[in-house]
């Protein structure tokens, strides 16, 4: 079989289980908005400019649907721009996490003993490191900047990633099919790419969507508190600034609900999305789709699917 | 009258998008004393035959039509509560996998002694513990490990607390759902022994659910077979063996490998049993029958009675009862395609069997 | 020919902080503990036994699979028992193995025709058009056809007998000399057995395969073997031709596994030897005969002192004291009062 179509028909076959989950929908529909506003929107709207004096501290109007800030930048623009860099980090940081943690835990967990140990071992110091404390570090040390934040949510967020896939790792690697490629000669590189590494992957993806929901609000938290970038807009720093700027107590809500609210929202949708992925991969319910586990046992074993 | 009398029995289960007609209509009789095979491959319907009289169908399963009666009594009008009150005081089940019928956390016999206490109001718990000690000799477990824990016997020695579980009441009617499927050929011998015994002792009816022919040759006087939820053919176990008139049946018997008879490999049967959601029509063997004719894609054959008890639903059989030769027939050509997979030892499946109407055994 | 001489696989038990510092010795479990086997080609030979009794672990190590802790594993004349790297994958180019489950040996994500490639793609044989045909000719042979209808399944999509076959032709791509069969169709209905066994028969004319067929069916072993050797807590207890093994079974073992076999003839009832309680743990084996706890017919000898062979007939041979000079005495009727401990008291069925 060609791969490609192995893989179209795998992906089908997915998106059917998926198109069965409301909340996986309803996700999926909320991301679709924020992530064209992050892939079009800043060239629709424009740089964000500096203006005069008479145009900062703007209320929402006809011309600045979210008004204006200190500086006399449109809240809308900003926004948009913040939407780019908020989600842009997310999924960085998320790619990041997924290769270092699903590399660590499927060699951590196929070859186990010594390396297992100290694979382990150091997942576990990873994990236990105070995310906020090690940004202030960093960026302190290295200055503030989008790599460094970037940087931060990976470096934190790897061992649970590895610590899962270990543990899926280990009950596949005990699998007869494992035993049976052993026995025909495949080494370890391929068993783990080839055996291990498929079976995993649905657990690898939905983790890494559950991620990214974590690394954006990681960024947001991080540029509040002021540890983040200072050249560019995300949601986090359109955050600090109004709150700098005192916009709770005067009532300029335009200024820090929209990104607020897109935090919240994107967060909100990759967790629906992240957790139908989860429910998907659930064997017993995918055992349902496949053939009926609603039948008596034995009903099922009978059951054959035809041409 | 019989103790227990099945007539027309039909089964179903919901499933998402269709009905998977798990049991569809048999009719048969355990008199009181007796034991009976119910034999049958995966997907037969014969652990669902059990779970329905005893009203233990999953949530999503449901008795469609038929009767079942216990000692004349109707037993799909009772109430629930009026029910509940019968199972395991006058029909017990010996269920299939002892470990995961055990309660891991409880000491085994408090469990053997539940149903006591529940069924039997008026005894005390000094009299329960009692029963549990005799119910343990009974079964040949040494009465002093009532104390412990399931995890703490073997597999036979959980099977014979299964089985001490199944006689607390005192039933008349026993089941038993594939008793020893799990258990090492020592270990079987032990417990159907036991079986025997206390069946002897009692004068216990039984009923042994079981894939295994040759474990209802040696405890069962009669058997009833079934294939993709009909039933084929029943009768006393001497006559299956030598003279089944089913095709099933005999293609089963031959299956069987029996170190008196002839030491060839047999036939076997090409291909597998069908989808239950989608049927074939009429006799559901007749895709991977070598005796089909156009008969048996319309209709599932009467059952008809050949001597003592013999009863058996093929279109196949003549009227004075003898399987007619392949050579006989004016088969259909899916029957050729059978006869050839057998030759060869293929597999049958992924052919749409050529006779069938389009349609109608269309699978998912 | 692939050998085995003297083969052990024990397995270390986990030993407590506790026990280590008192110096209590580390204990272990003899899942085979001395097993000596001969394979021919297009030879099939039975490993038959109850569960526990290390017919796979034997199976296991033969495949390279288990740890051989002694002995040696020996084909066509060369000691393979250490072998590593690429002489180890050479090995396997000729030593294959089916398991039990078809539902768990084959890896759900791969495609039937990705599963019967690989073992190819392992070894470097065969590309492009040749690759295909030997997948496609590899899964006819193993009967399914046309190869066509499956090459592009998932084996969720697939019986259980077919996923067997599958992981038949997988095995059987590579074209190896000796199979280990490990109760290959024990997960089946009796139905598909046949034809499972008949394609596995089948290769065996055509190609000379030899085949060890790990069983814990007499009958069955019976059926399609040439040889039996019956297996009891970890070695070998009798073996023999399969016809004449069954016909006249020396060992008491083999006796009582013989007689507690259900026959599919009503007629015809034979006198039962039950034996009391179970296989024992193979972390605990008596000593001198490792039967003789459950054995109707020990004596003192068998207490203390481990029989080694006996021939008792044409190529068939027994590790009884009681075949030293010749035949046993049939243990038939007899009863086995001696049990493992909380077992009952085992019984004798009537005739």
């Amino acid at each position: 079989m060609n791969l490609l179509s192995s893989w179209r028909r795998r992906a089908a076959g997915f998106w059917r289980l998926f198109r069965r989950s409301r909340q996986g929908l309803v996700g999926l529909g909320i991301l679709s908005v924020f992530i064209l506003v992050a892939l079009v929107g800043p060239e629709l709207v424009g740089r964000v400019d500096r203006a005069g004096t008479f145009d900062q501290m703007l209320d929402p109007s006809g011309g600045h649907i979210f008004g204006t800030d200190r500086a006399g930048r449109d809240l809308f623009k900003v926004w948009v721009h913040g939407t780019r860099i908020s989600i842009a980090v997310g999924i960085i940081a998320s790619l990041i996490t997924m290769v270092i943690g699903a590399a660590v835990g499927i060699v951590s967990g196929f070859i186990g003993g010594r390396v297992d140990t100290a694979l382990t071992a150091l997942s576990n110091f990873f994990y236990v490191l105070p995310t906020l404390v090690l940004a202030i570090v960093l960026a302190t040390i290295l200055g503030p900047s989008l790599l460094n934040v970037i940087m931060v949510i990976a470096i934190t967020s790897w061992p649970g990633t590895a610590l899962i896939i270990r543990s899926q790792t280990l009950s596949i690697k005990e699998r007869m099919f494992v035993d049976r490629a052993r026995a025909y000669g495949a080494g370890n590189v391929r068993l783990m790419t080839r055996h291990v590494l498929p079976n995993v992957f649905g657990l690898i993806l939905a983790n890494t969507t559950l991620t990214i929901a974590a690394a954006i609000f990681l960024e947001t938290t991080l540029s509040f508190l002021g540890v983040g970038d200072k050249n560019t807009f995300s949601w986090g720093r359109v955050l600090e600034e109004s709150f700098a700027a005192g916009a709770l107590t005067l009532g300029k809500w335009a200024w820090f609900v929209p990104p607020g609210l897109g935090v919240v929202l994107v967060v909100l949708a990759f967790t629906l999305v992240g957790g139908a992925f989860d429910e998907i991969l659930d064997p017993r319910l995918r055992a349902r789709e496949a053939g009926r586990a609603e039948e008596p046992p034995e009903a099922v074993a009978g059951a054959v699917v035809g041409t | 009258m019989a103790l227990l009398e099945i007539r027309d029995l039909v089964v179903h289960f919901r499933i998402r998008g269709g009905v998977v007609r798990a049991v569809e209509g048999i009719s048969f009789d355990v008199e009181t004393g007796e034991a009976v095979g119910l034999v049958g491959e995966s997907g037969c319907g014969k652990t669902t035959t059990v779970l329905a009289i005893n009203r233990l169908l999953p949530p999503n399963g449901r008795i469609v039509s038929g009767s079942i009666r216990l000692d004349g009594e109707e037993l799909t009008a009772l109430r629930r509560g009026a029910f509940r009150r019968k199972r395991w005081k006058e029909m017990s089940v010996i269920f299939q996998g002892a470990m995961n019928s055990l309660n891991p956390v409880l000491r085994v016999g408090d469990q053997v002694r539940e149903p006591i206490l529940l069924h039997e109001p008026g005894v005390t718990r000094r009299e329960a513990n009692r029963r549990v000690s005799e119910l343990f000799e009974l079964v040949g477990i040494n009465p002093a490990r009532k104390k412990q824990y399931p995890h703490e016997f073997s597999g036979g020695m959980r099977q014979r607390v299964m089985i001490a579980m199944a006689l607390a009441n005192r039933p008349r009617l026993v089941f038993g759902d594939e008793p020893t499927t799990a258990l090492d050929v020592m270990v079987q011998a032990q417990i159907l022994e036991l079986l025997e015994r206390l069946r002897r002792e009692f004068g216990l009816a039984m009923v042994l659910i079981t894939h295994d022919l040759s474990v209802v040759a040696e405890t069962c006087e009669r058997a009833v077979v079934m294939y993709a939820g009909q039933l084929v053919e029943t009768g006393p176990m001497e006559l299956l063996h030598d003279r089944p008139l089913h095709p099933y049946t005999l293609r089963l018997m031959r299956s069987v490998p029996d170190v008196e008879g002839p030491r060839d490999l047999g036939a076997g049967i090409p291909g597998q049993p069908p989808d239950l959601a989608a049927p074939p029509s009429g006799c559901r063997f007749h895709p991977r029958c070598d005796h089909a004719v156009a008969a048996c894609l319309a209709a599932f054959p009467p059952g008809r009675s050949f001597g003592t008890g013999h009863r058996v639903a093929c279109h196949a059989v003549s009227d004075e009862g003898r399987l007619r030769a392949p050579s006989e027939l004016p088969l259909l050509s899916g029957a050729a395609v059978v006869l050839a997979a057998e030759e060869s030892g293929a597999e049958l499946a992924m052919l749409d069997h050529p006779d069938d109407p389009p349609g109608v055994e269309g699978a998912a | 020919m692939i050998e085995l001489h003297g083969v052990r696989v024990h397995f270390p038990l986990r030993q407590g902080l506790f026990e280590a510092f008192r110096g209590r010795p580390r204990g272990a479990v003899r899942a085979v503990d001395g097993v000596d086997l001969r394979v021919g080609a297009s030879e099939v030979v039975a490993l038959v036994g109850e569960s526990g009794c290390g017919k796979t672990t034997t199976g296991r190590a033969l495949v390279r699979l288990a740890p051989i802790t002694a002995g040696r594993v020996v084909l066509d004349g060369e000691d393979v028992t250490n072998l590593g790297g690429a002489a180890l994958r050479a090995y396997r180019r000729r030593v294959q193995i089916i398991f039990q489950d078809p539902y768990e040996s084959l890896n759900p994500k791969q495609t039937v025709h990705d599963i019967v490639a690989e073992p190819l793609e392992v070894h470097g044989l065969a590309r492009g058009a040749e690759r295909e045909e030997r997948v496609g000719r590899a899964l006819e042979d193993a009967g399914l056809r046309p190869a066509g209808a499956y090459r592009g399944r998932y084996p969720h999509e697939l019986s259980g007998g077919q996923r067997q076959r599958v992981a038949i032709a997988a095995a059987m791509v590579l074209e190896p000399a000796f199979v280990v069969a490990d109760e290959p169709v024990s997960m089946l209905d009796v139905s598909i057995r046949t034809g499972i066994l008949k394609v596995m028969l089948d290769l065996r004319e055509s190609r000379g395969v030899g085949y060890v067929f790990i069983t814990h069916d007499l009958s069955l072993a019976w059926l399609i073997a040439d040889r039996i050797a019956v297996m009891y807590l970890g070695t070998i207890v009798e073996e023999g031709p399969a016809a004449q093994l069954v016909a006249s079974p020396a060992h008491p073992y083999t006796q009582a596994l013989l007689s507690v076999m259900p026959s599919p003839d009503p007629k015809r009832r034979r006198r039962r030897t039950i034996l009391a309680g179970e296989t024992p743990d193979a972390s605990r084996i008596p000593p001198g005969c490792r039967f003789h706890p459950r054995c109707p017919l020990a004596f003192e000898r068998c207490r203390t002192e481990e029989p080694p062979f006996f021939e008792v007939g044409p190529g068939q041979r027994a590790a009884c004291w009681l075949v030293e000079s010749g035949r046993a005495l049939p243990v038939v009727g007899t009863t086995a009062a001696a049990g493992t401990a909380a077992a009952p008291p085992a019984a004798t069925a009537e005739p």
